[in-house]
Order: C-alpha cells, then structure tokens, then sequence
C-alpha cells in the first residue's frame, strides 16, 4: 500500500516539476529586467509610458506614433523639430534648396557617428533612403514621403534598380536630394521619422531581426537601446557618440510597454512611471484641474465618411443636413470629456500656414470664418431641417434607414449613439454597426458602408496631408468623393513653388470640401496625458511627439 | 501500456494536424488583413509585402507550404512584429507564462484539494457552507475583476504590491492569486462532491469499523478514489494554465504567452496565429494523455489499452 501512495505522489510531483521546470528557464530574462525597475528611483532615470509594445522600430517600416516616440530618441534626422515645431538643423548642419526647388543639398556635421562607434557619413543617408524606396522593403510610408524624388515611381514598382533614385552623395559630408517636383514642405519630411539613418552592415548582417536585439540596433540619435523586452519594457541609455550628447539630460529612459490603462494609471499613481500617455477615460472627470493632467491640440480630426456613391449620400445637402445636425460642441466636451476640440473647420489646430509660427486654422478663420458655428446649435439644426426638405425628405420622409459602421474604442461607440439621436431629430433612422477595427478599415475601403467612423492624424505639418485624402484617387478617399475643381486646386498646390500661393490654394480646396459637405468633420485630436510636475523641460509636439531627452526631474 | 502510449501519441498528431488545418482555412475567412492599415499602403508595397510573405500565392499553395515548414518545426516569420520569428516569440514568452502559470497550479491543487475534502467531511457543517458560499463566489468572479480589484486594493490603496510586470518575488502574489482563484475553487468543487461519494463507500465504513483515524481515512483511503476526477481536470487546466492569461497578462503588464493568443488575431498575424494555436493544441494533447497515464497509477484498476 505504502508503495502505491508514493506513486501517487510521485505522479503529482512529476506535474509539479514540469510546471517548475517550464518557469526556471525565464529567470535570466527576469533579473534582468528587475534590475533597471528597482533603480529607477535615481534622479536621472526616466520612466515613461507612450503605448504598447511597439509593432516596429525599424525607422524605415514605422508607421504609428508610438514607436516613432522612442525613434526620434534613438535617431535623429538631417534635420529636426525645435521646441515650436520650427524645422532646425540636425544632422546636416546647413541646407539650401536650388531656384527651381528641385534639388536639394544637405551638408552634414563633422565627425558623426553611430553608436558602436563606426562614423556615419552621407553615404549612410543615400543608403537609408533607398531603402525607403525599395520595394522589398515596403515601407508604408514610401510613397508618401519619396513620391517627388526623381525616379522614385519606377524603383518603387520594382522596374529600375533602386541606386537609380534621385539621391546621391558627392562626398562624406554632402547629400543631395533630386526633386521631380517642387515640394514646399519638402524639409519636413527630412525630419520625419522614417527617413532617420539606419546602419547598412548590421541590416545585411541581420536582416529584419536587426530591430529586436539591442546590440544590432544600432542608432544615431541621443540614445541606444540596453534592454529590450517585447510586452515589457524598452530601456535607452545615453548615447556617447551623439554629436550632442551633452545637452542629453537623462541617462536612462525606460519605456514601459503597458497596454492597459489602467495598469499604467495605477503605475503611475504609485511613482512607478513619470509620465503616462494611456490615462483611463473613466478617471478624465476627477483629473479636471490637476496640474499634472494636460491636454493639448496634435494635428488630427475626427470624421465622418458619407459613401457619396450611394443614394442619398451623393446628393450634397444631405450631407450637409446630416453635418448640421451634430452638436459638435456637445460631442467634444460632453461625450469625449474634452479629450477632443470641437471642429469648426476641416483641418485643425498645430497645422502651420505660410508665415513663420503662423496656423493655418487662424488664418482660415480670418479669411473666410468658421465653417461651423458651434455657438448656436437650434440654428444649425434648423438649418439642417431645412436642408433636408430642400433634398426631398422633409422630416425624414422617405429616407433611407442608413447604417454607420465604426469599431468600439475610445469614444467611437458614444459618439455612434449620439449620431443616432442627433440624426433622429431630422426623422432619419440610423443602425449602429460595429465591428472590430481590421473588419471596419476592410469594410470602409472597399465602399461597404452608408455612413463611417473615420480619423486621421497627420504625418507632416502640411495641410495638403489631410486636405488631399479626399481627391478622387487617393487610396484613404474611402467616402469616393470626387471634385473637379477641389482635385485642380489641391494639384496646383502641390506643383507650385510659392510657398504662400501653396497655402491660398489649400484654402480654397478646404473651403470647396466644407461647402460640398465631403465629409463631416466633428472634433479634433488632443494627446492628454499625466506627467509628475517635478519633470520639467520635455516638451508635446503636435506630431504626438514627447521629446524627453532634454527634460530634468527635480 | 507502451502501445496504448503510442496509440494515443498517433492521435494526438492527427489531432493536431486537423487544428492546424482548420485554423489555416478560418483565419483566412475572416475579413481584413496583416497589411491593412488606417492608412493605405501603395499597391506595390503591398505586393511586395505580400510576395516577402508568400501571401500572393494561392491559398492551398501557402496551406501546403506552411505544413511542410511545420514537420521541420518552423513556425514561420510573425508579420506584424518585424523581425521576430514565431518560434523565438514563443520561446521568449512562454516561459514567463508557464511559470506564472506553474505557480498558480501549484496554488489552486494544494489549496483546492484540502478545501474540498475538508467540505466533504465537515458536510453541511458550518466550515462545509462557507467554504461552497466561497468556492461559488470564486467560480463566478470572472478574472478581469478579481484582477483589478487586487490591483486597486494592494497596488493603487495601500501600495504594498507592485503593479507592473513581474520584477521581483512579490509581483507574482497578484497575478497567481488572480489566474489560482477560479481553478481553486472548482477543484474544490469537484473534490467536495467525489469526495462525499467515496465516503459513503463500505471500505470507508470498514476502515472506520477498524478504529482508522478520520485524517488517515480521508486523506490516505478515500483521497486516492476521490482524486480521479480532480486529476482528469488538472491536465487541461495546466496547459490553459501555463499558455498564459490574455486579462491578467494585460492587467499586470506580463510579457506572456496569452498576450499572444488574442493580439495575433486581432492584428491578423497568420504564421503567429497559427503557431499560438497549434502550440496550445499540442500542449493539451500531451497534457491528456499524461492525465491517462496518471489514472493508471493511481487507480491500478484503471488498465491502458
């Protein structure tokens, strides 16, 4: 008998071994992480949370704003942002655009180096950017950024080798840029994140897997990268061979991948974190008035997409009725918590016009008015009510049900119920259908809808970014809204080298897309965020960039 | 007992092998796309992207040579982490989730299994009710709210128990009483009521006629019939266990295995999809038949055939 409980026993010890012996193997990669989080206490450690675990930072494959937060302090750029969002010198020193504005020469900084050490030289540009270029690369923003450059269209469909692109280096120090266009913004986009420098020797050496070990991620920016642990945490030291490696405060950053708000709310309230990007919607309302909650404008706006193929959404007071009756003042302040700006035209606040430090929205306002009197919401409704019957539905009579499609996060779901009252005074019924997030991009992409959630945040500061997606052929015109004179005036735009004409003309295109009621701005983008009052001189951009290299904690 | 060994190992492939295919052939069903972003992508990257991947070939065609890559174990490269292969995703984070995992087993069997025979034979009593209100409560809390309810008591309240990740010993306190909360008390559960039939047995009545102590009876004479069905359910519960909790692995900020499951799908990660699932296939078919094997040792009337 004796024999057989200790078999017995022996059975459940072999579970429990096997549970134990499963866990022993992770031990290495937990005290290595234990020992940057305990320490993080010392003064000069940061501790940050901006999302979770980024899908790449891989400069040239990057498309979302978290991972471009911890890019741009791992690399840096042939130029930059300052504190205002004005473009300055980064790695090139100086610059300057021929008369035509097509070639542009960069003339970069002496003695660069990447972080192993090894000196970073013009070369090292043509590289990264043909790589940019390279279809093998599919980088989303390809196209976006290098469209202009001379031979970019044949090396992007893979018809001319990619050496053929307009970019070359006359020696170590000198870059240049071959435009096949003008382009007014076109020093913007040097600083945007996906055309930073990245090392040839360790991409051939390690292919795509060179983003995910720290000692093949080899950087040129402020920091590098000492840890890196995929749904944990990123850690950044100071970089020593950063050309200006002495105004770099911090030495450590940590970026806490955390996904949960709530978790990093908790974090945070604990001291664990110095700033947090995720804050819980449901603790906004108690956060109102503390001084280390703060909301401010990033480029972006929420918006609703009318598929304008499909009756009775091709008929533009409709669109217009519908737009009306939003109470966006409402919707912004009330339902979004103000986490949003009431909009009052298409492209909002951040967005720079033709002067230095001037905004395009103020000038919009100045020259033409708001689009959207937000004041007085009984006028628009009447207004609405109006239009409507002037459409042929009066009261809703003989509308349609229609059915808007959106995801549910965030505020998307809320924002879906009121529509489906706000749109319930006119008499027009409205179906909520949500979907997750991959079902409803499918769905709206390929004109499966009536009526759509849709957002977007700029890449760069230049209102052609948002303005443009609604031109017949853009691939995000989702909606299918096709002007001709809108398309004209946004071409015109983009081939003229006047930098104030570029700005009129994408006024009058804005104004074209209000009038027409293309789509139906509702709010616009905040970043609200917490951060310790004791951590001083970082700055927000309205990119959605925090740059902390620069900031102390007292 | 060897053959029966193999028998069951044969099935569990072919098992294994019908998951993977129905996996492969649902997941593509479903709408949407790895590439497909808020933000359209170029025709030509998104060939190329697709033609990297092996995603422009026909279905049948990418079906057979993930197959092939399979026998030779290579899960193949995840499409939405740049740069990471399936194999080292789940080599880095399974480990973390299986110890966790391990831990709160640990937790919910020695913990479970007293509860339920000390139910059973204090039944009706006071101790007996208690431990069914508690047990029952356990079983319906689901784990997101237990999670955050420790998280806001011990971490945001009073401070005592770190939040974020598992750094140090005591972060693991949260998330094993979390994740051993519901296992505990269905174990308990399930003990209290084959327990109480095991009693009522007449070799229980012999032994008490022998002057056998109430502990020696209960936990030496009637654990070893009572355990059967506690057992069947250990082996199911360890590999769900130890593949990680998608809610409590998000809650704590573990980088874990469970994370895995729902973000590939969600993100439409294909090779990552698959392998998560086949490796959670895998692990539950080896956990049954090492469940069998169990039953013969300690029920020596139980034969492998």
């Amino acid at each position: 008998m004796k024999k057989k409980v200790a078999q017995v026993v022996a059975g459940l010890l072999a579970v429990s071994m096997l549970a134990t012996a499963c866990g022993s193997s992770s031990s290495s990669t937990d005290t290595a992480s234990s020992d940057s989080t305990t320490e993080s206490t010392a003064a000069n450690e940061l501790d940050v949370q901006v999302g979770p675990s980024p899908e790449t930072i891989d400069p040239a494959l990057n498309s979302a704003v978290d991972g471009a937060n911890m890019i741009i302090h791992a690399f840096e750029g042939l130029l930059k942002f300052d504190q205002d969002n004005n473009v300055v010198a980064g790695c090139a020193e100086t610059w300057e655009t021929s008369e035509d504005g097509l070639t542009w020469t960069f003339h970069l900084r002496d003695g660069l180096k990447w972080s192993d050490g090894s000196d970073l030289t013009a070369n090292d540009f043509v590289y990264s950017w043909q790589r940019v270029a390279d279809p093998n690369t599919a980088a989303p923003y390809g196209y976006d950024l290098l469209n202009q450059v001379v031979g970019y269209t044949e090396v992007s469909e893979g018809t001319a080798d990619v050496t053929t692109l307009g970019v070359s280096a006359p020696d170590d120090s000198t870059f240049v840029v071959n435009l096949s266009s003008p382009c007014t913004y076109f020093d913007k986009i040097c600083a945007f994140a996906v055309l930073m420098p990245v090392q040839q020797a360790t991409i051939d050496a390690n292919g795509d897997e060179w983003t995910t070990n720290p000692e093949t991620y080899i950087t040129n920016g402020a920091y590098y990268v000492t840890e890196y642990t995929p749904g944990e945490q990123i850690v950044m030291t100071k970089n020593p061979n950063y050309w200006d490696a002495d105004s770099i405060t911090f030495d450590t950053i940590t970026w806490h991948l955390i996904e949960d708000p709530n978790a990093s709310y908790s974090a945070y309230q604990q001291g664990e974190l110095d700033m947090i990007k995720d804050v819980p919607t449901e603790e906004i309302p108690s956060l109102e008035g503390n001084e280390e909650f703060n909301v401010e404008p990033i480029m972006g706006t929420y918006y609703i997409t009318f598929n304008c193929n499909k009756e009775p959404f091709d008929n533009a007071l409709v669109r217009e009725a519908l737009s009306l009756a939003i109470d966006r003042e409402y919707v912004a302040s009330t339902i979004m918590q103000g986490t949003y700006s009431a909009a009052t035209n298409f492209v909002g606040p951040g967005v720079s016009d033709a002067e230095e430090g001037s905004s395009f929205e103020e000038v919009t306002t100045s020259t033409y008015g708001d689009f959207f009197d937000n004041s007085d919401y009984d006028a628009n409704l009447a207004k609405a009510k109006e239009l409507l019957a002037e459409a042929g539905y009066a009261d809703g009579a003989g509308f349609p049900e229609i059915e808007y499609l959106t995801n549910d996060s965030g505020y998307h779901k809320a924002v879906a119920e009121y529509l489906q009252s706000a749109w319930a005074e006119l008499g027009i019924t409205m179906t909520i259908n949500i979907q997750e997030w991959q079902t409803v991009t499918a769905d709206r992409r390929a004109g499966n809808f009536d009526v759509a959630r849709n957002g977007w945040v700029y890449d760069w500061d230049d209102p052609s970014n948002m303005i443009n997606l609604l031109e017949t052929e853009n691939g995000n015109n989702d909606g299918k809204y096709s002007s001709e004179e809108f398309d004209s005036l946004v071409d015109q735009a983009r081939q003229t080298t006047d930098v104030s004409e570029h700005y009129d003309l994408l006024h009058q295109a804005e104004q074209v897309l209000l009038k027409d009621a293309a789509m139906a701005p509702v709010a616009y983008y905040n970043d609200f965020w917490l951060q310790k009052s004791n951590l001083t001189g970082t700055w927000h951009s309205p990119y959605g960039y925090w740059y902390f290299m620069y900031g102390s904690l007292e | 007992m060897a053959k029966y060994i193999v028998k069951r190992i044969l099935f569990g492939i072919a098992t294994a092998f019908i998951v993977a295919t129905l996996t492969f052939f649902i997941m593509n069903l479903v709408p949407g796309g790895p590439f497909l972003s808020e933000k359209a992508v170029t025709p030509a990257a998104q060939e190329a992207l697709e033609a990297k991947y092996g995603l422009d070939k026909p279905l049948f065609q990418q079906y057979l040579t993930y197959m092939g890559d399979l026998v030779h174990g290579d899960l193949g490269d995840s499409l939405k982490k740049r740069g990471f292969t399936v194999n080292r995703i789940i080599e880095t984070k399974f480990p973390v989730s299986a110890k966790l995992g391990g831990i709160a087993m640990l937790v919910a069997f020695f913990l479970g299994v007293p509860l339920g025979c000390i139910a059973a034979y204090k039944r009706s009593k006071l101790v007996d009710n208690i431990i069914i209100v508690f047990s029952t409560a356990g079983i319906a809390i689901p784990s997101f709210l237990s999670s955050t309810l420790l998280m806001y008591i011990f971490s945001t309240k009073l401070g005592l128990l770190p939040s974020l990740g598992l750094s140090e010993p005591k972060s693991y306190i949260m998330p094993v009483i979390a994740l051993a909360l519901y296992p505990t008390c269905y174990i308990a559960r399930l003990m209290r009521s084959s327990m109480l039939d095991v009693i009522g047995q007449d070799y229980m009545r012999t032994a008490r006629a022998k002057g056998v102590s109430t502990f020696l009876m209960i936990f030496k004479h009637a654990l070893r019939n009572a355990i059967l069905p506690v057992v069947t359910y250990m082996g199911p519960l360890l590999a769900s266990l130890m593949t990680g909790s998608f809610i409590i692995e998000k809650i704590f900020t573990i980088p874990g295995l469970g994370h895995e499951f729902v973000g590939a799908i969600t993100s439409r990660d294909y090779p990552l999809i698959m392998g998560t699932t086949i490796f959670l296939a895998t692990f539950i078919i080896i956990m049954n038949v090492v469940v069998d094997i169990l039953y013969a040792f300690i029920d020596p009337r139980i034969k492998l055939k």
